[in-house]
C-alpha cells in the first residue's frame, strides 16, 4: 500500500507513535452531544474564563470602581434635586444603581466574547465534537462572579454613605440574587451583539445604544410619576423598570412583590429569544 | 487489505459571493498516508481544509471522512479530527498543561486520564519544563508543538495540519517534520515524489550562458522539463536515479553549456511547489494542482 521510509524516524518522533484504529473510532463516535454533556462542557468553558480572569486581574476594575464611583456620584449630585437630601434618596437610588452596574457588566460580556472569538483557540472549539452553546454560555457563567461583585459593592457603597436597607440581610441578599440573574439573562442580548458585530469596537458602541435606554428610560434614578406621559409608558413596561421595582421592595421593604415575577418572566423570555439567536449566528461564523 | 479512504472528497466547490474559492476539487488521501497539498497563496488550500474540518459548509460536492459525510454527520466527523491551524491555536491564558487538560476534558476524557494523557504527551513533545508556564512565554516552535499535542490527546486518526512550520527558523521546521514523521508508522508522501523524480540535478549556470540552449539539452538527454528557481538562475533537473546526472552534464559539455556549479539533491519543497505550481517555461499550469496548498494532512496509520 505504502512504501516504508528508509530514513530512520527520529527518536522524539517515534515516541509518539501509536496504533490508531480508524474503523474502532468511527463506531465510537457519537451522533449528537447530550444534554448532561452540554452542561459538563459549559461548566468547563465557565473554568477557564476563570482562570483568564483571576490571570488577568484588570478585568475587574469595571466591576470594582463603577459601583464605588457612581453610588457617591449620583447620591451626592441628584439626591438634593430629587428628593430633597441625600439621605432619603438611597433608598431610591441604590437598587437603582445596582440595575444599572449589572447592566453595565454585562455588557462587558459581549464585548470580551467578541475578543476572545478573534483568538485562534476560538478555530479549535469550532473543530471539536462540543456542543455549540458551550463557549458561549461559559463565559457567561463565569461572569456570574462579576455580577456578584458589582451588585455587592453597591450596597456596600450605599450603607457606606448611609444607606440604611428596610428589607434587612435577607431583602438585600434576594435583591442581589435578583439582579445577578436579570443580568445573566440580559448579558444574552450583548452575547448575540457579541456574535454579529465585526469588531470589538462595533460591539462596544452597539451595546451602549442598547444599554443607554435600557437604564435612563426606567425607573432607576427618578420616580416615573416625574416623566411626561409616552416615556412614562415605556418606563413602566422597561424590564429594567420591573427589575428596580422588585428590588427596591425587597431591599426596603423585605417583602416579595408581583415585580419579582414578572422580572423573571422578563429575563425568561430574553434568554428563550436571545439564546438561541447567539447560537444560530455563532454557527455562521464558523 | 481495502480499508474505507481518509478522505475521499468529490468536486468540492466553495464560493464567497462573486469569488469561487474553491472550484470542484477532488481528494483521495488512504489511511496511514501522509497527504501534502501545494498551491500559491489564495489557491484556495485553507478553504478546502475548512471545508473537510467541517469548519464552512460545503456549496456542492461530497466529503467523506472514514466513510462518515462530512455535511450531513458534522458532529461525528469532527470526533475523527484533529485540527492545527497556520497559528497555533491554544488559549493563551492557560499554561500548557491546562490547556491538555481543558481539551481532553471537553473531548470527553475523564480528569485523570485527561491529566495524565496530557502530561505523556507534553513529556512527549519535549514541553514538560515548560508544562506550567503561561504561553505567552512560550518560542514559535514549543507553540506549534503544543498546537499539535493538543490535536492528539483524544488520538484521532486523521490530523489536518494547515501550514504547520510557517514561520519557524530552518532547525525547528525540521524537527516539526520529524514529530509528524513520527507520527505515522510508515508512509511517505507520495504525490510529492512523482511529481519531481526521486532525486534532482541543481545546476548553476555560468554567467552568459544559453538558459534556453541547456533546456533543450535537459530535455533531450532527461527526457523531463527543467525547473528554473527563479531568484537563484538555478536550474533544477528531475532524475528518476541520480545517475542520469552524468548524462545531463555530458550533454551540456557537448552541447557547449557552461556551468558554474553542479550538485544532485532530493528535491526540496521549493522545487515541488515550483514543478507543481508552474514555472517560467511558460507551460500551462495543472488546474488540479494549482487548487493546493502548502498544507498536510496526515492520518495515523491503521493495523
Amino acid at each position: 500500500m505504502s512504501t516504508v521510509i528508509a530514513d530512520p524516524i527520529p527518536p522524539a518522533g517515534r515516541a509518539f507513535s501509536q496504533v490508531v484504529d480508524p474503523a474502532a473510532a468511527v463506531a465510537r463516535t457519537r451522533p449528537r452531544v447530550s444534554l448532561a454533556d452540554t452542561v459538563s462542557q459549559t461548566l468547563y468553558m465557565a473554568w477557564r474564563s476563570l482562570k483568564k480572569m483571576r490571570r488577568n486581574p484588570e478585568q475587574f476594575f469595571d466591576v470594582v470602581f463603577q459601583p464605588l464611583l457612581f453610588t457617591a456620584m449620583f447620591a451626592y449630585v441628584f439626591g438634593g434635586a430629587i428628593s430633597g437630601n441625600v439621605q432619603s434618596y438611597l433608598p431610591l437610588l441604590i437598587p437603582g444603581i445596582v440595575a444599572q452596574t449589572v447592566l453595565t457588566t454585562c455588557m462587558a460580556t459581549g464585548v470580551q466574547l467578541r475578543e476572545d472569538m478573534d483568538k485562534g483557540v476560538f478555530d479549535r472549539f469550532k473543530s471539536l465534537p462540543m456542543a455549540r452553546i458551550a463557549p458561549l454560555a461559559g463565559p457567561m457563567t463565569a461572569d456570574l462572579v462579576r455580577y456578584l461583585i458589582a451588585a455587592g459593592l453597591t450596597f456596600l457603597m450605599g450603607v457606606i454613605i448611609g444607606y440604611r436597607p428596610g428589607g434587612g440581610v435577607l431583602g438585600v441578599l434576594g435583591a442581589i440574587a435578583l439582579s445577578v440573574f436579570t443580568g445573566w439573562s440580559i448579558a444574552w442580548i450583548f452575547t448575540w451583539i457579541g456574535t454579529i458585530a465585526k469588531n470589538a469596537r462595533s460591539v462596544q458602541g452597539m451595546s451602549m445604544m442598547i444599554l443607554f435606554p435600557l437604564t435612563f428610560l426606567s425607573n432607576a434614578f427618578v420616580p416615573v410619576k416625574s416623566l411626561p406621559t409616552g416615556l412614562a409608558d415605556f418606563v413602566k413596561v422597561n424590564p429594567v423598570s420591573h427589575l428596580v421595582s422588585a428590588t427596591r421592595v425587597l431591599a426596603n421593604q423585605g417583602t416579595i412583590t408581583s415585580e419579582v415575577g414578572w422580572t423573571l418572566l422578563a429575563g425568561l423570555v430574553v434568554i428563550a429569544v436571545f439564546a438561541p439567536l447567539s447560537v444560530r449566528s455563532y454557527r455562521r461564523h464558523l | 487489505m481495502t480499508a474505507t479512504a481518509a478522505i475521499q472528497a468529490v468536486g468540492l466547490v466553495k464560493s464567497f459571493g462573486q469569488l469561487r474559492a474553491v472550484d470542484g476539487v477532488d481528494l483521495d488521501v488512504r489511511q496511514g498516508e501522509i497527504f501534502g497539498v501545494l498551491g500559491p497563496n489564495g489557491a484556495g488550500k485553507t478553504t478546502t481544509l475548512k471545508m473537510l474540518a467541517t469548519l464552512l459548509p460545503i456549496d456542492a460536492g461530497q466529503a467523506l471522512v472514514f466513510g462518515v459525510d462530512v455535511a450531513r454527520e458534522p458532529h461525528r466527523v469532527r470526533q475523527l479530527l484533529g485540527v492545527t491551524g497556520q497559528y497555533a491555536s491554544v488559549d493563551e491564558d492557560l499554561t500548557a498543561a491546562e490547556n491538555m487538560w481543558l481539551f481532553g476534558r471537553l473531548q470527553g476524557l475523564r480528569s485523570a486520564a485527561a491529566r495524565a494523557t496530557g502530561k505523556r504527551l507534553l513529556e512527549q513533545f519535549g514541553l514538560k519544563d515548560a508544562a506550567d508556564k503561561p504561553i505567552a512565554q512560550f518560542s514559535g516552535g514549543m507553540r506549534r508543538r503544543l498546537d499539535l499535542a493538543v490535536s492528539l490527546i483524544t488520538r484521532p486518526p486523521l490530523i489536518f495540519l494547515d501550514e504547520p512550520t510557517t514561520g519557524l527558523d530552518p532547525r525547528t521546521r525540521g524537527e516539526m517534520w520529524d514529530t509528524i514523521r513520527g507520527l505515522v508508522a510508515e508512509g511517505t508522501p507520495d504525490e510529492l515524489k512523482t511529481s519531481v523524480g526521486s532525486s534532482t540535478l541543481q545546476v548553476r549556470l555560468a554567467p552568459g550562458a544559453d538558459r534556453e540552449l541547456a533546456r533543450r539539452v535537459v530535455r533531450r538527454v532527461a527526457g523531463a522539463e527543467p525547473v528554473l528557481a527563479p531568484e537563484s538562475g538555478q536550474l533544477n533537473v528531475p532524475l528518476d536515479t541520480a545517475d542520469r546526472a552524468a548524462d545531463v552534464l555530458i550533454g551540456f559539455r557537448q552541447a557547449g553549456v557552461t556551468i558554474a556549479s553542479v550538485s544532485v539533491a532530493k528535491p526540496t519543497l521549493d522545487e515541488v511547489f515550483l514543478a507543481i505550481t508552474g514555472h517560467d517555461t511558460g507551460q500551462a499550469d495543472d488546474p488540479d494542482a494549482a487548487e493546493h496548498t502548502e498544507t498536510a494532512d496526515i492520518s495515523l496509520e491503521a493495523k
